[in-house]
């Protein structure tokens, strides 16, 4: 309890980075995800191979890798100076939009045919049918998935602190200069991540009661 | 082939008859190896009330796909009101707003509203203001009989009444023609009636509609004329009277004494 409350400070520091690190990431991931997802069931051919040839590529190099790309190759690239942690952000949110996109496909593929037929007979475009129509649906039928997807990133906010972003994985690093037992910091840092979950847990609750789709 | 003023008459034919709207004319389309739809001709004319009907697998439903383009073809032209059916894009879209589908399985939008099912076409597609979409839709609703209904999910309706909600969906489009693939065939025997109601009242209001259906009484009540399509074939096509009293081919003979029998 000591290496808690004596070092506060650096656990309070630390979460809250990795909040926002998580929220940012998210919603990128989340706006992203559903765009390349809506393209790989797109009718239009070029659509779907940019769709696919995103989530191919991006899904199946890992994170570490990604972050390292952004983290050490974005700097020499002429480009305006960005933090280590938007950099973080920004591998994060493509990373996981490739697990959103699959699992909203999933999700689009359980949606019955009629409903997009019905969407097309009375007028609506693809991108109408989509927006009103299938993804509403499809996110409905989606949601214990795409939590473990959300799950997921909330633990690979962690992979950030190798690349000198402060954030909850990073308590450790500095705890140890202040001579604190690394297992017991670890603990509460895994702690802390379990209850963070069990919020995400929650939330997935209270949405599957609120928006379930009767059939 | 349109029944000629001499033919014997039974129905208002010559009264209802106005210009061509749908014109079919030498359409084909293969699944794989099956030749589904065997160059078809037909033409339905504004206001008119045809009643297609013919075994099972004989391509009813697909030539109404096919006239909403939620089937291609293979070679062959449909034109809706003059215009040609364009590619797939707004084009098409824009002109599928004017033909009306009813579906055999309802397909209500299950995560909105009844009222937000009749609503969003006008809304999306016409450019309603929410407020106008929703005073007809409400309008149409007390039509077919379930404004009391407007707040529900469509899980929480009888298949009739939501067959009925599918119905105000399509006109709330103002389409220029429906299509009704088998509109009564999922339902109860209790809940046809309602339906084949509603579906009499618009065949009397003038609407355009092209009725896949078995209903006998429907046909003879409201259909102007009866298209008996066998094998991917148009075999016969005539007024309702003369299709059930009197038919012509051996197949439309088998196919009436059969459904006839129960
Ligand atoms: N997507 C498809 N792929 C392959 N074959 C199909 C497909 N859709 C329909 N068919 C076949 O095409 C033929 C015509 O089908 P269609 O649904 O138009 O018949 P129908 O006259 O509407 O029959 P029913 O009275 O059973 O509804 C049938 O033999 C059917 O098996
Ligand atoms: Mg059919």
């Amino acid at each position: 309890m000591d290496t808690l409350l004596n070092n506060l400070d650096v656990f309070v520091d630390g979460f809250t980075l990795t909040l926002q690190v998580f929220l940012w990431s998210a919603l990128f991931a989340l706006f992203l995800g559903t765009i390349v997802g809506a393209m790989r069931v797109s009718p239009v051919g070029p659509m779907r191979w940019v769709g696919t040839g995103y989530v191919n590529l991006v899904r199946n190099t890992p994170l570490t890798l990604l972050m390292f790309f952004f983290a050490f190759g974005y700097p020499k690239l002429d480009l305006p100076n960005v933090s280590y942690t938007t950099l973080a952000i920004f591998a994060l949110g493509l990373y996981t939009a490739t697990y959103v996109a699959e699992t909203l496909r999933a999700g689009i593929n359980t949606v019955p045919l009629g409903q997009a037929e019905a969407a097309r007979a009375i007028g609506l475009t693809f991108g109408q049918s989509m927006s009103h129509i299938l993804m509403p649906q499809a996110f409905r039928a989606v949601i214990p998935p795409m939590m473990s997807v959300f799950i997921a990133l909330l633990k690979n906010t962690t992979v950030a602190a190798g690349f000198s972003v402060a954030e909850a994985g990073y308590i450790r690093a500095s705890l140890s200069e202040r001579g604190e037992p690394a297992i017991v910091v670890l603990l509460w840092v895994a702690l802390f991540f379990i209850l963070l979950v069990a919020v995400l847990s929650f939330v997935q609750r209270m949405l599957e009661n609120r928006l379930k789709v009767l059939r | 082939m349109e029944p000629s003023d001499s033919s014997p008459a039974t129905s208002n034919i010559t009264v209802r008859r106005g210009e061509p709207l749908v014109v079919v004319k030498n359409i084909n389309k293969h699944y794989g190896e099956l030749h589904v739809l065997k160059n078809i001709n037909a033409v339905v004319n504004r206001g008119e009330v045809v009643v297609v009907i013919g075994p099972s697998g004989s391509g009813k439903s697909t030539l109404c796909r096919a006239i909403n383009r939620l089937e291609t073809i293979d070679d062959g032209v449909i034109t809706i009101d003059g215009v040609k059916l364009p590619e797939e894009g707004k084009a098409l879209a824009h002109l599928r707003a004017d033909v009306g589908m009813v579906f055999q399985a309802f397909n209500l939008f299950a995560h909105k509203s009844v009222l937000d099912n009749v609503t969003l076409g006008p809304i999306k597609v016409r450019g309603l203001s929410r407020a106008d979409a929703e005073k007809k839709a409400m309008a149409l609703l007390e039509r077919v009989g379930v404004s009391n209904q407007a707040k529900k999910m469509p899980a929480q309706l009888s298949g009739g009444q939501q067959q009925r909600v599918a119905i105000a969906r399509a006109l709330a489009m103002d389409p220029k023609v429906i299509l009704l693939d088998e509109p009564t065939s999922a339902l109860d025997p209790e809940m046809i009636n309602e339906v084949l109601e509603v579906m009499v009242d618009l065949a009397n209001e003038g609407m355009t509609m092209i009725v896949v259906t078995h209903e006998m009484g429907f046909a003879r009540k409201a259909a102007d004329r009866v298209i008996f399509m066998a094998e991917g074939e148009i075999v016969e096509e005539t007024s309702p009277e003369e299709f059930f009293t009197n038919p012509q081919s051996a197949r439309a003979q088998d196919f009436l004494s059969k459904i006839l029998d129960h």
